[in-house]
């Protein structure tokens, strides 16, 4: 059966597709054409091919922010995630619990970001932030600006802090959208508590979990506001993740062509570490038929 | 397998009920014999889930007992009472196969695996889903989900009674039949005591031996399902049962002879004289009214609506409206129309409830 075609129909996405052009493709060409070519200012532009992009493949100062990346993604998602999940289950199901629930976990997720890496800076300080301050007190030595284990704490406690509870809110939607009947379908067939978590919530979770752990992959990977607020990327380089050494290179050093290169392989990894995730949690969902 | 019994069984949701209002559940005495199939008939709301949930121990009831076997359970957890129950919608665990469906209340249970298996295998051979074992229950279709609650329910050896909860609700009208006529047959080969909650009067008459006819939180009538068509103890009864339902006039009553409006209506039992402060009204079923020429009610012809095997007449008497149900290729008269009905079948309600009066001899 032939259907009727109507090209017309390209017209009415014209706009959208104008919008995106002028909101992330042209920008992003922008990057491209630096990343291929040496500039010494006065639109002066000089072709280097693929120069840059092994120059950057082969930094070590480009592997060693990529390593530190990968692992602050490791230590946010392995401990976001099951919180997340451990907070949404004992949250309250009804009643004016609720609401105040909901209330106190969205306040972290309104906060602007260079306010809460302000916060935690002053937080952590051993002179007059509540959290050094006490620590020093009971005879711990912490000190984020000397030590980059304590450093690391620090950015990872504000991180869990900041963004536990969107990973607690969607699982909560995911939770409250199971049917009465599960339940007293489980309790009839004699199931543990822990049964009911493993073959009723995880299953009926499973959607919101990866959209969870795709938002908390992307953002904490390319994580930049907090750490440089509180840190600054020390002690040394300890919290110099991709994003401050690629503002570093740009912004700081003014190496457009090298700091191009970068953004388009940071760009990639993050496309492919998604895609990896989403394909990995789609076919477990599916899994097996 | 259990005889359960209701004793003084009453439920408020709200603390200290006063008025019988209060109740979602109104007092009521009753039982479920060892291995009956009864269906609990009644409007959405009117405390029919209420009743199955306090059965299957998800709701404590506020007043009285229920005994399983002479045993009181009431306050029993669900998991202790040995409950099967089918909900509305398909409960099924996703990621499980059919198989392990079908298993999980076993190995809950700790049941050894051999006789796990034997069990699974024996049940999935009665209902039919040998072959469908090893599948993901997820794709499978609603009804052959519903097939795997029940056989949930039926893997255990020990169950008292099978609970349904309008359980075909979300199947296709043509599967409707066939999981229903599976349903009967299933009753007859396990001998579980059934109870099947539906609002659905053809589900609740095909699967029942007893009908039991809630209304607004009472039980107003247990009987077979002819019984409940000839003699509804309750005008609500006769309204919700047949279609189109029973026919209720206000009428007065003295003696052999009902009076509705003007027209006298000779009775086959003899009652006392009806008085005015309690609401007096004469049933009867649609089946059993004939529409002639010059005789009985006066009345008028509205409209003829042909069904296709008969034909249902609906007939204005005032501002009242009469159905009967005539054969098909009746002829209805032009003028002159009256509605005679059936003095074997009239029955005679006082606020509602049925009235046995005394048979008067050759009348």
């Amino acid at each position: 059966m032939d259907r009727p075609t109507n090209q017309k129909a390209w017209f009415l996405v014209l706009p959208v597709l104008l919008l995106v052009a002028f909101s992330a493709i042209i920008p992003l060409m922008t990057v491209v054409n630096y990343s291929v070519q040496d500039t010494f200012g006065n639109n002066e532009f000089f072709w280097a091919g693929t120069a840059w992009f092994e120059e950057m493949l082969h930094s070590q100062r480009f592997h060693e922010a990529l390593a530190r990346n990968l692992i602050f993604s490791a230590i946010i998602l392995a401990i976001q995630i099951p919180l997340g999940i451990v907070v949404a289950l004992s949250m309250p199901r009804k009643g004016i619990g609720v609401s105040i629930c909901l209330v106190l976990m969205a306040l972290p997720l309104l906060i602007p970001w260079n306010v809460v890496g302000t916060i935690w800076q002053v937080f952590g300080r051993v002179d007059i932030g509540l959290l050094g301050h006490t620590l020093e007190a009971i005879g711990i030595d912490y000190n984020y600006v000397r030590d980059p284990l304590d450093a690391w704490f620090t950015i990872i406690l504000m991180d869990v802090w900041h963004w536990t509870s969107l990973v607690a809110l969607l699982c909560y939607a995911g939770l409250v959208s199971i049917p009465e009947a599960y339940y007293q379908a489980a309790r009839i067939d004699g199931a543990s508590r822990w049964a009911v978590f493993r073959y009723i919530q995880l299953p009926k979770m499973n959607r919101v979990l990866l959209i969870a752990v795709l938002l908390r992959f992307m953002d904490s990977f390319m994580i930049y506001t907090e750490p440089f607020v509180v840190t600054g990327g020390g002690p040394g380089n300890s919290t110099t993740f991709l994003s401050i050494d690629l503002v570093k290179m740009a912004v700081g050093q003014f190496d457009l062509g090298p700091a191009a290169a970068m953004s388009i392989i940071y760009f990639l990894i993050v496309l492919l570490l998604s895609w990896i995730f989403y394909t990995v949690m789609t076919n477990y969902e599916r899994g097996g038929q | 397998m259990a005889r359960i019994d209701l004793r003084n069984l009453a439920h408020a949701y709200g603390p200290n009920p006063k008025e019988p209002r209060d109740y979602a559940l109104k007092p009521l005495n009753h039982t479920w014999e060892d291995g009956g199939a009864y269906a609990l008939l009644g409007p959405s709301g009117c405390g029919k889930t209420t009743l199955l949930n306090i059965i299957s121990g998800l709701i404590t009831p506020s007043h009285g007992q229920v005994l399983f076997d002479g045993v009181d359970v009431t306050a029993m957890p669900t998991e202790a009472r040995n409950i099967a129950q089918v909900f509305q919608f398909p409960v099924i665990y996703d990621t499980m196969t059919v198989y392990d469906n079908l298993a999980f209340p076993l190995r809950n249970r700790r049941v050894p695996a051999p006789a796990v298996d034997a069990r699974v295998r024996e049940i999935a051979a009665m209902l039919e889903m040998t072959d469908v074992l090893k599948k993901r229950a997820r794709g499978l279709t609603a009804d052959a989900k519903q097939k795997i609650s029940l056989g949930r329910g039926l893997v255990r050896s020990d169950v008292a009674a099978i609970l349904f909860d309008e359980p075909l609700t979300v199947i296709d009208p043509l599967l409707k039949w066939q999981l229903r006529s599976q349903l009967k047959q299933l009753h007859k080969k396990s001998g579980y005591t059934m109870v099947y909650v539906t609002h659905d009067q053809t589900e609740a008459l095909t699967f029942a031996d007893k009908v039991v006819v809630m209304y607004e939180g009472e039980v107003v009538q247990m009987g077979t399902p002819a019984e409940l068509f000839e003699r509804p103890a309750h005008t609500f009864v006769g309204y919700f049962i047949g279609s189109p339902g029973m026919n209720v006039l206000a009428a007065e009553v003295d003696g052999t002879v009902a009076t509705v409006d003007g027209t006298a209506i000779r009775l086959p039992r003899a009652y006392g004289k009806s008085t005015t402060d309690r609401k007096v009204e004469l049933g009867i079923r649609p089946e059993f009214v004939r529409v002639a020429r010059g005789e009985g009610l006066p009345v008028r012809i509205r409209k003829v609506e042909d069904v296709g095997s008969y034909k249902i007449a609906r007939l204005a008497f005032g501002s009242r409206e009469i159905a009967a149900i005539a054969p098909e290729g009746t002829e209805f008269p032009a003028d002159d129309v009256g509605a005679v009905f059936d003095p074997a079948h009239l029955n005679v309600y006082v606020d509602g409830h049925l009235v046995n009066g005394t048979p008067v001899r050759g009348g």
